[in-house]
């Protein structure tokens, strides 16, 4: 597995790139607190939204398409929703048979649903342009400045850093795992329900000492650097004129896709 | 040429013991002197007890006797002062490097000795340019190799200024050209060092000075080419001749 | 294989706004009560424990085994957590996985995390650890048995939680979604007990001391053995209401506020919109009412015996 393997930065030298961190997330966040504001069949305010998202694509010499490429992860869950086409009282638009039921999809069923659907769409564009134009490290500074509480930004903080390490581990535990799941030709293999879950159980168990014990060894050199029991961090980001120049004018957007959906 | 005993004006050890908790019993006594610019390797068997050795001189571990560092005799009043004199570094160089850049985790000590801001800027560049990697300032340290890690976990110590650099198995897992970059790289540094390893040859090449610890004791301390000249000493202590 | 988003991650738009904006409120308290808790009970060490732990967990989310057709199981680990750091820290480790996964790999939304924090962190800690506390003074094999079940509940009690937020958003069918979710994640709670269980055996055998009473994740009073019963009955309660009886649900809701005028009439339009695979009694009622037999049982048990140990 290779170390970039949990990266999502991809590093360019646009104006966006280049933007204070903590505007970025306030400006991500504030995009999808104002797609979830926008109501159901706002299709104009839709509209602006996604030339919203286009335009930081382009800008931030990702491509235009990179964040779309990206979008569909989410999709799955749009089951969820697919209840909604057939539950809400409106004029019918279509009905099908399936089994012994009639299943009717009603126009406000459609409409709403598919507004699910386009905001959560545009909203993720945006949470994945966030780490791709902003370094993690960066985000977690943003995070401590957005006032965070402080124990959750030093936890993120490590979990940024061993990720990698453990998973490694894991990935062994799983190699090694398998390098023993051996068959012989012509009997079933695999062993029952309950002893794979019972392997895997300590492989977790296994990981868990480890990681405690790396735990402590950490502290160690924690303590052999000076550490007292507070954290202290530097956090070398300053706000340039074109931030808050970019912030007015993403949030004067956003306004303007308000008024737009209500209109 | 001959090693005067010196008066240990960066180390003084007198008479160490110490035992785990587990009624383990890993140092029996232990008394030895380190002077400025003393370059001395530490050897001998796994379990001699050379990291719990390591672990007492910067007060992490708290073993009966003497420990003097700096001419300051070791305390639980004056542990920061005595952490920043002691540049510790651990074997496992994740362990030593927490942070996820190469520029907070060399930050980490001079901010928590309280330095001002930019005083700890000036610390990160200057210990960086001692390992010779000051273009590694903003990595990821998931990203670095072994052998880039082995050397950002010195300057982690080094943007302290400490007295003494002590490090324990600095080579292992090193491939033949890495191992040759830190080699240089300790040959270069002005620093007194304390070395634990198993590498015969980076001793015979590096350190004009040999402890052996076996068992929780010293059993030898002099200069390296007398030591490694005694074969049968060395087998007997579960060392082998380079 | 290597990151894979799972059924309780909810993404942004998926809930209302105000939804949101109420469990954010919830999840920001109680994780404000847990932070300070957490300073005082795990001292200097806390960070970097909590921080390794919080990728262990990550981590260990990647150990999966083939369950049946294709599926395979894994493990959430909320309630395990609970159980070897202590419910408190628990909760504070869990949200920096939240929020991690969220924010890195898109796994949740942003708008929507404070749902999915109280839904994976604080209520499977709550459940996990306080089941896991009535039976403190017990045998090692009726603590197993317990914190296997604890953690099918935790698994289950967060799907349940799901499922309602998803309801109120308007958003989906109440009937539909409850059963669903709690169909799903019966099966994969089921992995999260065994893994759960064995993971914890390998660690009262190897390091007992880490976890055992005298530990520092056993400082969590009584309390927590109520709150946990107390919850997990919820959960029972509320999961054959949701899935088999839901207009009582909706009417309350409705009476309350809570539902957006599009969804009220759901029954009335059409009223043969149950499931008909299940007959007349669906499936899930039959488990919620076996479940709340064994829960009441369990109950009776240890409130017997836990409220008249001294804490």
């Amino acid at each position: 597995m290779h170390s970039d393997a949990f990266d999502r930065y991809h590093h360019k030298h646009s104006f966006i790139h280049r933007l204070d961190p903590r505007i970025k997330m306030v400006i991500t966040i504030a995009f999808i607190v104002s797609n979830a504001l926008l109501p159901d069949g706002a299709w104009i305010a839709f509209a602006l939204a996604w030339l919203f998202v286009l335009a930081a694509n382009a800008f931030s010499q990702l491509g235009i398409g990179f964040t779309f490429h990206r979008s569909f992860i989410a999709f799955p869950f749009a089951l969820a929703a697919i209840t909604v086409l057939f539950s809400i009282p409106g004029k019918p638009v279509t009905s099908f048979q399936f089994l012994m039921w009639n299943f009717t999809i009603t126009d406000a069923g459609l409409l709403r649903f598919v507004s699910i659907v386009i905001r959560s769409w545009l909203s993720v564009q945006m949470a994945i342009l966030l780490v791709a134009v902003t370094e993690f490290p960066k985000i977690i500074h943003a995070l401590t400045h957005l006032r965070v509480p402080a124990i959750i930004t030093m936890i993120i903080s490590f979990l940024y850093r061993y990720l990698f390490v453990l998973t490694n581990e894991v990935v062994r535990l799983l190699r090694a795992r398998q390098a023993r799941s051996a068959a012989s030709a012509g009997q079933k293999s695999g062993g029952s329900l309950q002893w794979r879950a019972r392997i895997a159980g300590h492989m977790a168990g296994q990981l868990f000492l480890r990681s405690y014990e790396r735990s402590d060894r950490i502290y160690n050199a924690m303590l052999s650097r000076g550490y007292k029991g507070e954290l202290m961090t530097i956090h070398p980001h300053h706000y340039h004129a074109s931030d808050w120049l970019i912030c007015a004018l993403s949030l004067l957007g956003m306004i303007i896709m308000q008024l737009t959906g209500r209109l | 040429m001959e090693i005067m005993e010196c008066a240990g004006d960066i180390i003084k050890v007198s008479d160490l013991h110490f035992a785990y908790p587990d009624e383990h019993v890993a140092l029996r006594g232990v008394s030895f002197n380190l002077c400025e610019g003393d370059k001395v390797a530490l050897v001998g068997p796994n379990g001699a007890g050379k990291s719990t050795l390591m672990l007492q001189l910067n007060g992490i571990l708290d073993g009966r006797g003497g420990i003097e560092i700096g001419g300051m005799r070791l305390s639980r009043d004056n542990l920061p002062v005595i952490r920043a004199m002691v540049g510790l570094v651990f074997q496992n160089p994740d362990d030593q490097l927490f942070s996820p850049t190469v520029f907070e985790d060399v930050a980490f000590g001079p901010l928590h000795m309280g330095l001002p801001e930019a005083e700890v800027y000036t610390r990160v560049d200057s210990a960086l340019e001692a390992v010779r990697m000051s273009s590694y300032r903003d990595r990821l340290s998931h990203h670095l190799s072994v052998g880039e890690k082995k050397r950002i976990a010195i300057a982690t110590v080094l943007s302290m200024n400490p007295k003494i650099l002590i490090l324990d198995e600095p080579s292992a897992g090193l491939d033949p050209r890495a191992r040759r970059t830190l080699i240089n790289l300790l040959r270069d540094l002005p620093i007194t060092m304390l070395i634990s390893t198993h590498d015969m040859r980076m001793v015979q090449e590096l350190f004009p000075r040999t402890i052996v610890m076996d068992d929780g004791r010293i059993v030898a301390d002099g200069m390296t080419q007398e030591i490694l000249e005694d074969e049968t000493f060395l087998n007997e202590h579960g060392l082998e001749k380079p | 294989m290597l990151y894979s988003p799972a059924p309780l991650h909810i993404p942004d738009g998926f809930l209302s706004f105000i939804v949101s904006a109420i469990c954010w409120a919830i999840s920001a308290m109680v994780l404000s009560v847990a932070i300070s808790r957490t300073n005082k009970s795990l001292g200097e060490k806390q960070v970097p424990l909590m921080g390794v732990m919080a990728a262990f967990i990550f981590a260990a989310q990647m150990i999966n085994f083939p369950v049946a057709g294709g599926t395979s199981g894994h493990l959430l680990g909320g309630a395990l957590a609970a159980i070897v750091l202590g419910p408190w820290p628990a909760m504070v480790v869990m949200t920096a996985v939240i929020a991690v996964q969220s924010l890195l790999f898109q796994d949740g939304g942003l708008l929507v995390m404070g749902a999915t924090i109280l839904n994976m962190g604080l209520i499977t800690s709550v459940i996990g650890y306080g089941l896991y506390r009535a039976v403190f003074g017990r045998s090692r094999r009726v603590k197993l048995v317990v914190a296997g079940f604890a953690a099918w509940l935790s698994v289950m009690a967060g799907a349940l939680a799901t499922a309602l937020q998803l309801w109120l958003s308007g958003t989906s069918n109440l009937q539909t979604v409850t059963l669903t979710m709690l169909g799903v994640h019966a099966l994969i709670g089921i992995g999260e007990a065994l893994i759960t269980v064995a993971a914890l055996t390998f660690i009262l055998q190897t390091r007992p001391g880490l976890i055992g009473e005298g530990s520092a994740a056993a400082r969590g009073g009584r309390g927590w053995a109520l709150a946990g019963i107390a919850l997990s009955l919820m959960v029972v309660l509320l999961s054959p209401f949701a899935s088999a009886n839901p207009d009582g649900l909706e009417r309350v809701a409705t009476d309350l506020g809570f539902i957006n005028r599009g969804q009220s009439a759901v029954y009335n339009i059409l009223p043969d919109y149950t499931l008909p695979i299940l007959g007349q009694t669906p499936l899930s009622t039959i488990m919620a009412g076996v479940i709340g037999m064994l829960v009441v049982l369990a109950f009776a048990l240890l409130a017997g015996r836990s409220l008249q140990k001294k804490s």
